[in-house]
């Protein structure tokens, strides 16, 4: 099960082995954690007396507004995908990114699978944990970037830098190269 | 009308190229039925009853000739010789191998087509008037602002899981010609009494089982900022409708349950928050967008030519085909003309291949090459000069498409029911035979005048039934087929869902009410009274009493 | 006892297919084996293996005599849409226009 981070330098493999604590599971002594959003509220100042990482996960019904307040004491925010045809987590963080200024890791998390990465980095996610296909077949950092690379071309402004169609039209008008 | 250009191609390209690994991937086993079913239904292919069946997007309803033609080369190639014009102004293709579809989607890319997010829980095809750019009464043609949302909804990747499908329909008439109280976003454009030419947003209209009209939530968007508004809506639908059932995920299920004022509170601190910014289309690119729709070069004519005269005078069919078929047209001289796809007895909006040739061939000799698919699931011919009426009515009788009646009782919509629907509870399609045989006679239809008449075979209301002034909705009654009968409705300005006059009858049996009903109007209509405002003057009862007396 | 033959759709053209007694699939339904409802459940089992020929095998209830499916749904998906269509189904330009 890769987790991945993309960087300025492209696709990276994270070596943390990270742990995804439910809401009654005990928060291990050692090692990186990923903890629901009631935990955190519950126990953020003994969490985040740990040695080691810490990140609060959001379920797909659980809003930006709730973790807003807390952004800038957290390095990882991941949202789960309970389904990939649940599409909350895109809005969700377009709203952290963009009306709250979140700036650490937003990871995608659950059922993220090859054909939906393209939305989940055009709407902030800059960290993806892919489930492997049904099929047994092997998600590699070469399978992601095919699948990233999928489209050349978008049409909307969304929170990724890309510029749409739009704006490549306007600079081939004003004689530029697209 | 709009043309790709490289960028456009280039998208549609990379879809080609991705659904075509998808259906390998599908065929060597690599993905499971359960994977691909969705990807599959965002590119329109359905398992149906007997086969898959190919929903291709007709943006906003516009087509060319050559658009024409290659449908009509696929139906031949890798159809049955025909297709299926819907109500959502898309076509569909009933038979396609699922292995010949990679190369069916390459053909329409050649002609600038595809059937991208046709269907799936995502923003479908944009629906207009099939008379934009034609009608008298437009306030503004739509067709730019339809292409505009076309791009921006296409991969869109905020909104291409929500909770359940997403139609939008947008107007430019002061008659409403594209049901946008029934959408989950109507647009009406509008002008102010500044004179400024912007957006009503109708939200929440729909139909299914739970129909409702839609309400207006903003009276005026300015166009520079519409974007920006129906991210603001999509953002909080997305969030917050609902997924824990799929018969309640519509948005008018979620503006119900917050209330419009609600609703709108929500949708407006979001657009506080995003409108002017970058998320708006820039004015080149509308400007841009604009000049393909520039008029054609309009000949200097006037209206209601001697020749045209004459040939009413002396074809009585021809002129009864002028009266029904034939619309008025902003430019003088000029005509919008419908072709029926509802001959007496026909499968309402299906098309042979040959016809389809046909319909292309006349366009480029009488239309300036240009057709339209309407949500009646006719064709239109918009750009009909007045003296060659005579000749395109000959040329169109000759191929069997000369009906002459378009908004009279056999113009019925009707989905494709049970002979094809794998959800269907009854069969449509011979109910809309034997409705158009029993009104065969079409000089009694003129006299019935107009009137909707809209079938369902299943309370999806795929057919319309609800907002037909007499609406059908086929049932399943303990493995039989049963019909009940629905008066009132009506898909325009005056929006209303129709009221229930009776249920539980068979197909002979529904006929039977409908010709008892339009008795009853025939009987109380005043002089010059269309059947829904007579319908809307003496209400349910007499016809329902009529109905229960006949019964 | 109700009796019942297996059905699917095939992957590649996606048309009507049923079991044959020979395991094989045949688009005509007279040709389908018929099954005690135990024994169908059991062959449903067995073809829904077959992943890549065919998609949604289910079994389906035939009437009580002779061998056609007892609901019209099942009647109409074995027997192809009641009505004529496409070329075959073209109406004639006199009738079409309710002359």
């Amino acid at each position: 099960m890769p987790l991945v981070k993309l960087t300025a330098a492209g696709i990276e493999p994270v070596e943390t082995v990270w742990t995804r604590l439910g809401g009654e599971d005990a928060v291990p002594a050692t090692g990186a954690v990923l903890v629901p959003l009631a935990r955190w509220q519950a126990e953020k100042d003994s969490l985040l007396a740990r040695a080691d990482a810490v990140g609060v996960w959001l379920a797909a019904g659980e809003t930006a507004d709730s973790i807003s307040g807390d952004l800038d004491r957290l390095t990882v925010v991941a949202l789960d995908f309970p389904a990939f045809s649940d599409g909350r987590a895109y809005s969700t963080a377009r709203l952290l990114r963009d009306r709250f200024g979140y700036r650490g890791e937003l990871r995608a998390i659950g059922d993220v699978l090859l054909d939906q990465l393209i939305q989940m980095v055009r709407t902030g996610f800059d960290a993806l944990d892919v489930k492997a296909p049904v099929s047994g077949a092997a998600v590699t950092v070469e399978t992601i970037q095919a699948a990233l690379s999928r489209y050349s071309l978008v049409y909307q402004v969304a929170h990724d830098p890309r510029p749409p169609v739009s704006a490549l039209r306007r600079r081939l008008a004003a004689g530029g190269q697209a | 009308m709009y043309r790709y250009d490289e960028f456009d191609h280039q998208v549609v390209r990379e879809r080609v190229a991705e659904f075509s690994d998808q259906v390998a991937r599908r065929l060597s086993g690599d993905l499971s039925e359960e994977q691909f079913r969705p990807l599959r239904l965002m590119n329109g292919v359905y398992l149906q009853l007997h086969a898959y069946m190919l929903r291709v997007a007709v943006p906003y309803g516009e087509l060319t000739s050559g658009k024409m033609r290659r449908l009509a080369h696929i139906a031949r190639v890798y159809d049955r010789g025909y297709g299926h014009f819907t109500t959502r102004q898309n076509i569909q293709f009933n038979w396609p191998k699922l292995s010949d579809i990679p190369a069916i989607l390459r053909e329409l890319a050649e002609v600038e087509m595809h059937a991208i997010q046709t269907s799936g829980n995502c923003i479908r095809n944009v629906t207009t008037d099939a008379f934009a750019g034609v009608a008298a009464d437009e306030i503004e043609d739509p067709r730019p602002w339809a292409e505009v949302l076309r791009q921006w909804s296409t991969f869109h990747p905020e909104f291409t899981y929500l909770p359940r499908k997403f139609k939008i329909a947008i107007s430019g008439g002061a008659q409403d010609r594209a049901a946008t109280f029934f959408h989950d976003i109507g647009i009406r454009l509008v002008r102010a009494e500044s004179g400024d030419v912007g957006f009503q947003i109708i939200v929440g209209g729909g139909m299914g089982r739970t129909p409702r009209v839609g309400r207006v939530l903003n009276g005026f968007v300015a166009k520079s900022e519409i974007l920006s508004y129906l991210e603001a809506i999509l953002r909080v639908y997305n969030l917050h409708g609902r997924r824990d059932n799929k018969y309640k995920a519509r948005i008018k299920i979620l503006v119900d349950a917050l209330t419009l004022e609600g609703f709108r509170a929500e949708v407006d601190a979001e657009w506080d928050r995003i409108r002017g910014s970058v998320v708006e289309v820039p004015a080149e690119e509308v400007e841009r967008i604009g000049a393909y729709f520039a008029d054609p070069d309009w000949q200097a004519l006037a209206d209601n030519p001697p020749e045209l005269a004459a040939a009413r005078s002396r074809s009585a069919a021809f002129n009864g085909w002028v009266s029904a078929n034939v619309m008025a047209h902003r430019v003088p001289g000029y005509a919008a003309v419908t072709v029926s796809l509802k001959p007496v007895g026909g499968i309402p909006g299906d098309a042979t291949a040959d016809q389809m040739d046909a319909l292309a061939d006349f366009a480029d000799r009488y239309s300036l090459g240009a057709l339209r698919v309407s949500k009646e699931q006719n064709i239109v011919l918009p750009f009909v000069r007045q003296d060659q009426l005579y000749a395109l009515w000959q040329a169109l009788v000759a191929e069997g498409l000369a009906t002459a009646n378009k908004g009279l009782i056999s113009d019925i919509i009707a989905c494709p029911g049970l002979d094809y629907c794998a959800l269907a509870n009854a069969r449509s399609i011979p109910l809309a035979q034997m409705i158009s045989e029993r009104f065969s006679d079409i000089a009694r239809q003129h006299d019935i005048g107009e009137v909707t008449l809209n079938i369902s075979g299943c309370i999806n209301a795929c057919g319309h039934h609800h907002v037909g002034n007499i609406g059908i909705l086929g049932v399943d009654k303990r493995g039989e087929e049963s019909y009940q009968l629905v008066l009132g409705g009506d898909a325009t300005q005056t929006a209303a869902i129709g009221d229930i006059a009776g249920p539980g009858f068979t197909a002979e049996g529904v006929v039977d009410a409908i010709e008892t009903v339009i008795g009853v109007y025939l009987a109380q209509r005043q002089t010059g009274e269309p059947f829904i405002d007579t319908y809307r003057r003496i209400g349910l009862t007499p016809f329902k009493e009529a109905i229960n007396a006949a019964r | 006892m109700s009796r019942q033959i297996v059905s699917a759709n095939r992957l590649t053209d996606g048309l009507v297919v049923f079991r044959t007694a020979a395991g094989t699939w045949t688009e005509r339904a007279e040709d389908a084996r018929v099954y005690s409802v135990e024994e169908a459940e059991i062959e449903v089992a067995a073809a829904s293996r077959e992943g890549t020929v065919v998609v949604g095998v289910y079994a389906v209830d035939l009437e009580e005599q002779g061998s056609a499916p007892s609901r019209l749904r099942e009647r109409i998906r074995a027997t192809g849409p009641t009505v004529a269509y496409g070329p075959a189904a073209v109406i004639s330009p006199r009738r079409a226009a309710g002359a």
